[in-house]
C-alpha cells in the first residue's frame, strides 16, 4: 500500500507547481477546471431547484452521440460540436417526455431508458469511428484535463481555455439576464405563467444550455463526473445558505476551491486530476454536511442537545 | 377532443361499479382489491419457477467448470457466416463461457430490475451501479489481481454504502432524492476512477481486465467469473423465490405490507443488497456505465406487455437474456467492440417494439383503438338520430310492423351534415350491416334497430338514474348521458334497471325502449 500513496511532501505538492518553471502548467489546468466548474455549478443550481438533477446526469451521457456525429461531419469544429450536443440534449429531453406521457412508464425509468440507449449508441459510434475522431473511451470516462496545459509555447493562452471561458462567461450573463425568469419558474410555474414567463421555454432553454455546458466540461472531466460537477457545488451551497444569490456565489467558490485543492491532491497522489477534483468537491460537501452552521449535523446535534437540556431543566424546576 | 376526456372520466366512474374480479387489472400492478387481500399471501404463482431457475443456475456451475478463460477477440476474423455458426453452435469453449455469462446476467438483472422499475427506483439502480466502482478497485488492491470473490465483496460493500449514503443525505439535509443520487453517483464514481488511476500507475499485477469493468467485455469472462455469477444469480433467485410474496406486497403498498407483518424496510435493504449482487454479476459483461440500462430497459419493456408481476418478472428475464446474448453476438462479429453498448441497443430495440406495438399499452394499438372508438360512437350517434326520427314520426310501437325507415333529407338535417359527410356516415352503417340504403330512404337492419334501441335506452336510463339517484336537475343530465350511452355494458344496464325498478319513462317524458334479449355488440 505504501508505494501507492506517496508521502506528503509540501514542497513538491504545493510550492513547486507554482514555481517559475511550472506555474504555467498549473495555472492553465486549474483555470480550465475552474471555468468548467463554474459553468456547471451555475446551471446545476437550477437543476437542483427544479428536481432535475438526474436529467443532468442523463444529458451528460446522451450528448455523446451528438458530439461524435458532429465530429464526423465537421472534423472537430467547435461550434458544430456544441450544436450537435444541443440537438442530442434536446432529443433526450423530448424523448423522456414522450415516453412517460405516452405510456405507463414512469419518469425515472424513462430517463434511464433514453440516456443509456443514446450513450450506448455514442460508444458504438466512437468504437467504429475510432480512426476519424480523437475522442476515445478514456476521454469519455475520465476526461483529459491535462490537455489544457499542452500547447505550443508561442501562444499566449491555451486553446482549450477559450471555449471553456466562453461558456463560463455566457453562463454568467444568461443567469444575470434571466435571473428573474429562472428563479420564478424554478419555484412556482403557475406564478411564472401569471407573470407572463413562458415556463416551458425556460425549461427547454435550460436543457439546451445544459447540453452546451456539458460539452464544454466533457473534455475536462468526462461524461460521468460531469454529474458531480453539476450537482455537488449547488448541493454544498444549499447546505450553507437559504438565499439563491448567496447559494450561487458559494457554488462558484466551491468550484474554484475544488479545482485548486483537487489539482494539488492529484499531484500528491499522482492520480487522475479530474477524479481528484470531484473527490475534493465531495470532501467539501461532506464538510458542509457535518459542520454547516445552520443545517450541519454537528450544529443540529448541538441544537437538539441544548433543547433536551432545557426541557430537562424545566422539568426539574417544575418537579422541585 | 373534448368528448375524449369526458369518456375517460365516465369510464372510470363506471368501472367502480364493476365486480372486484377486474380490479387488479384496472389498477395496473397494484395489490388486488379488498376481497382478495386474504388470498394475496397464499398465492405464490412463480416462486416454484424461480426456485427451479435457481437450481438451473447452480447446475451451470458444475457444467462450466472445465471451460477455459479466453477472449473472443483473440480468435482471428473469419467470414460473418462462419462467425454466426461458431457463435450459435457454441462449440467454442470461450463462446460458451461468454454466452452462459450473458444468460446469467439476463436472469439476474431482469429479475431484480423488475422490482426496481415497479418500485420507481430505476435511478437508484443507476447510482448503485456507479457507486460499486471504488469497491471493485479496493477489491482489486486486496490481492492485486482480478480475484472474483474479492471484487464481489468490495463491490457489494461499496454499493450498499452508496445506497445508505443516499438515504442519509436525504434524511439529514434538505437535499432531495434526485440531487442525493447525483452526488453519490458522481462522487463514488470519481473515487473509483481516482483509485483506478493510482493502481494503473504503479501497483503492478495483472491489470488488463480493469477497463472491462467500465464498458464490459463478455469475452473476457473467466470460468471463475461465471461460477461466481451463477452462484450469485442462484442466490438472488432463491431469495426472491422464497420471499416472493413479501417482495410483491412491499413493492406496491408498504403500509399494507406492514399491516400484514411484512417488515418492508428489511425487504427494501435486502433488495438493495440483491441489486448490488446483480450489478456485480452484470459488471464484467456490460460495464459499470451501462449496467443500469440492463436493470431498467428489459423490465420496462415487460411492463408494457403485462399487468401481472410474476409475468413481468418472467418476461423481463427473457428479454434480458435475449438482449444480452444478442449484444454479445453483435460485438462478437467484429474484434475490439465493447459488449455493453450492443446489449443496451438490443434491449432498446425490444423496448421500442413493445412501446409501439404492445397490444395492451403500445402507442399504435392505442391510437388504433381510440380511432375505432370514435368511429363507433359516430355510428351509434347516427343510429340514435334515426331512432329519434322514427319515434317522432310514428312512434316506436308501429315500427315493428311498418319497417324502420327514415328519409335521407330528414336524417341529413337531423345530423347537420353535408352530402359527402352524410354519405360516409351511412356507408359506415352499411359496412357494419346496421342499415341499408335504398333510393331516398335509409332502413335499419335487425341488428341496427336493436343497437339503436340499446343506445337510446342507455341514454335515457342514465338520465333517469342521475335525476333519481344522484339528485341532478333533469335539464343537466343530457350531456352526461351523451357520453355514457356508448360505454356502459350489459351488466351495468341490468344493475341500473334493477335500481330504477324497471321504470319505463325518462325524466323528459320519453319512453325507455325495451330491448328484447339484447343482441349485445
Amino acid at each position: 500500500m505504501n508505494d501507492l500513496i506517496a508521502p506528503f511532501n509540501f514542497h513538491t505538492v504545493v510550492t513547486e507547481p507554482w514555481s517559475a518553471v511550472y506555474w504555467q502548467t498549473t495555472f492553465w489546468i486549474v483555470l480550465q477546471a475552474t471555468l468548467v466548474g463554474i459553468s456547471c455549478a451555475l446551471v446545476g443550481n437550477f437543476l437542483i431547484l427544479r428536481r432535475l438533477a438526474l436529467v443532468g446526469d442523463a444529458i451528460s451521457h446522451s450528448v455523446l452521440p451528438g458530439i461524435v456525429v458532429a465530429f464526423l461531419i465537421g472534423h472537430g469544429d467547435g461550434p458544430l460540436v456544441m450544436f450537435g450536443a444541443m440537438v442530442a440534449g434536446m432529443l433526450t429531453t423530448l424523448g423522456i417526455e414522450w415516453i412517460y406521457k405516452n405510456s405507463r412508464i414512469k419518469q425515472d425509468a424513462a430517463i434511464g431508458i433514453v440516456f443509456t440507449t443514446l450513450f450506448a449508441l455514442g460508444v458504438i459510434l466512437v468504437s467504429f469511428a475510432a480512426n476519424d475522431i480523437h475522442i476515445d473511451a478514456e476521454c469519455i470516462l475520465y476526461g483529459k484535463l491535462e490537455q489544457a496545459a499542452i500547447f505550443s509555447g508561442d501562444r499566449m493562452i491555451s486553446p482549450q481555455i477559450i471555449p471553456a471561458a466562453f461558456v463560463a462567461v455566457t453562463s454568467l450573463l444568461l443567469v444575470v439576464l434571466f435571473y428573474k425568469q429562472l428563479l420564478v419558474s424554478a419555484f412556482d410555474e403557475t406564478l411564472a405563467g401569471s407573470l407572463g414567463i413562458p415556463a416551458s421555454w425556460v425549461h427547454y432553454g435550460l436543457m439546451a444550455w445544459l447540453s452546451v455546458v456539458v460539452v464544454s466540461a466533457f473534455q475536462a472531466v468526462g461524461s460521468i463526473m460531469v454529474v458531480a460537477m453539476l450537482i455537488v457545488p449547488g448541493a454544498t451551497a444549499m447546505l450553507l445558505s437559504m438565499r439563491l444569490p448567496t447559494v450561487m456565489w458559494i457554488s462558484c467558490v466551491h468550484a474554484l476551491l475544488s479545482a485548486l485543492v483537487g489539482y494539488h491532491l492529484a499531484l500528491w497522489l499522482n492520480c487522475n486530476s479530474s477524479a481528484a477534483i470531484v473527490v475534493t468537491g465531495m470532501g467539501f460537501f461532506c464538510m458542509a454536511w457535518m459542520f454547516s452552521p445552520s443545517q450541519g449535523m454537528v450544529s443540529q446535534f448541538l441544537v437538539r442537545k441544548a433543547l433536551r437540556e432545557k426541557l430537562a431543566a424545566t422539568r426539574r424546576a417544575r418537579m422541585g | 377532443m373534448k368528448a375524449d376526456s369526458g369518456v375517460g372520466k365516465e369510464v372510470a366512474f363506471v368501472k367502480r361499479w364493476q365486480s372486484g374480479r377486474e380490479r387488479e387489472r384496472e389498477r395496473g400492478l397494484g395489490v388486488a382489491g379488498p376481497s382478495q387481500r386474504s388470498t394475496v399471501l397464499r398465492q405464490r404463482p412463480s416462486s416454484g419457477l424461480l426456485i427451479a431457475l435457481a437450481i438451473a443456475a447452480l447446475w451451470t456451475v458444475a457444467g462450466v467448470g472445465e471451460v477455459q478463460a479466453a477472449r473472443i477477440s483473440h480468435v482471428t476474423d473469419t467470414s460473418v457466416g462462419e462467425q454466426v455458426v461458431r457463435f450459435f453452435s457454441m462449440r467454442d469453449p470461450l463462446v460458451r463461457t461468454a454466452v452462459i455469462g450473458c444468460i446469467l446476467m439476463g436472469i439476474s438483472s431482469g429479475l431484480l430490475g423488475g422490482f426496481i422499475v415497479v418500485r420507481r427506483l430505476a435511478l437508484v439502480g443507476d447510482t448503485i451501479s456507479h457507486a460499486v466502482l471504488p469497491g471493485i478497485m479496493m477489491g482489486y488492491l486486496w490481492h492485486l489481481e482480478k480475484d472474483p470473490v474479492a471484487l464481489f465483496i468490495g463491490a457489494v460493500i461499496a454499493g450498499v454504502l452508496g445506497a445508505v449514503f443516499v438515504s442519509m443525505i436525504r434524511q439529514t439535509t434538505r437535499i432531495k432524492q434526485d440531487a442525493a443520487l447525483g452526488i453519490v453517483l458522481g462522487g463514488f464514481y470519481a473515487l473509483g476512477i481516482l483509485i483506478k488511476s493510482i493502481i494503473q500507475r504503479g501497483a503492478g499485477g495483472d491489470q488488463s481486465g480493469l477497463d472491462d469493468f467500465l464498458f464490459g467485455n463478455a469475452a473476457a469472462l473467466s470460468s471463475g467469473d461465471v461460477i461466481l455469477m451463477a452462484v450469485v444469480t442462484g442466490l438472488a433467485l432463491l431469495l426472491v423465490g422464497l420471499f416472493y410474496k413479501q417482495f410483491f406486497v412491499s413493492s406496491f403498498d408498504e403500509t399494507f405490507a406492514e399491516s400484514l407483518g411484512v417488515p418492508s424496510q428489511v425487504f427494501h435493504y435486502l433488495l438493495m443488497v440483491l441489486l448490488a449482487f446483480s450489478i456485480v454479476v452484470a459488471l464484467q459483461a456490460v460495464g459499470a456505465v451501462l449496467v443500469s440500462a440492463m436493470l431498467i430497459i428489459p423490465p420496462a419493456t415487460a411492463y408494457l406487455l403485462t399487468d401481472r408481476l410474476h409475468k413481468l418478472l418472467l418476461l423481463s428475464v427473457v428479454i434480458g437474456i435475449v438482449a444480452s446474448v444478442g449484444g454479445a453476438f453483435f460485438s462478437f462479429l467484429s474484434t475490439g467492440l465493447p459488449t455493453g453498448p450492443f446489449m443496451i441497443v438490443s434491449a432498446a430495440a425490444c423496448f421500442v417494439v413493445a412501446f409501439l406495438f404492445s397490444p395492451s399499452h403500445g402507442v399504435l394499438p392505442r391510437i388504433f383503438r381510440r380511432r375505432e372508438q370514435t368511429r363507433r360512437i359516430q355510428r351509434e350517434n347516427t343510429l340514435k338520430a334515426m331512432y329519434h326520427l322514427i319515434e317522432e314520426e310514428g312512434g316506436v310501437d308501429v315500427v315493428a310492423q311498418s319497417g324502420r325507415r327514415v328519409s335521407v333529407e330528414s336524417l341529413m338535417t337531423k345530423r347537420g351534415r353535408d352530402a359527402t359527410e352524410f354519405d360516409t356516415e351511412i356507408a359506415a352503417l352499411v359496412r357494419h350491416d346496421l342499415a341499408r340504403r335504398e333510393n331516398g330512404s335509409i332502413e335499419l337492419t335487425e341488428t341496427g334497430w336493436t343497437r339503436a334501441q340499446e343506445i337510446v335506452r342507455n341514454h335515457r336510463l342514465w338520465e333517469l338514474y342521475l335525476t333519481n339517484a344522484a339528485d341532478i336537475a333533469s335539464d343537466h343530465v343530457h350531456d352526461d348521458a351523451e357520453i355514457i350511452e356508448h360505454v356502459i355494458g350489459a351488466e351495468l344496464v341490468a344493475e341500473l334497471e334493477k335500481q330504477l325498478k324497471n321504470a319505463r319513462i325518462d325524466p323528459h317524458g320519453s319512453n325507455i325502449p325495451v330491448v328484447e334479449e339484447g343482441i349485445a355488440q
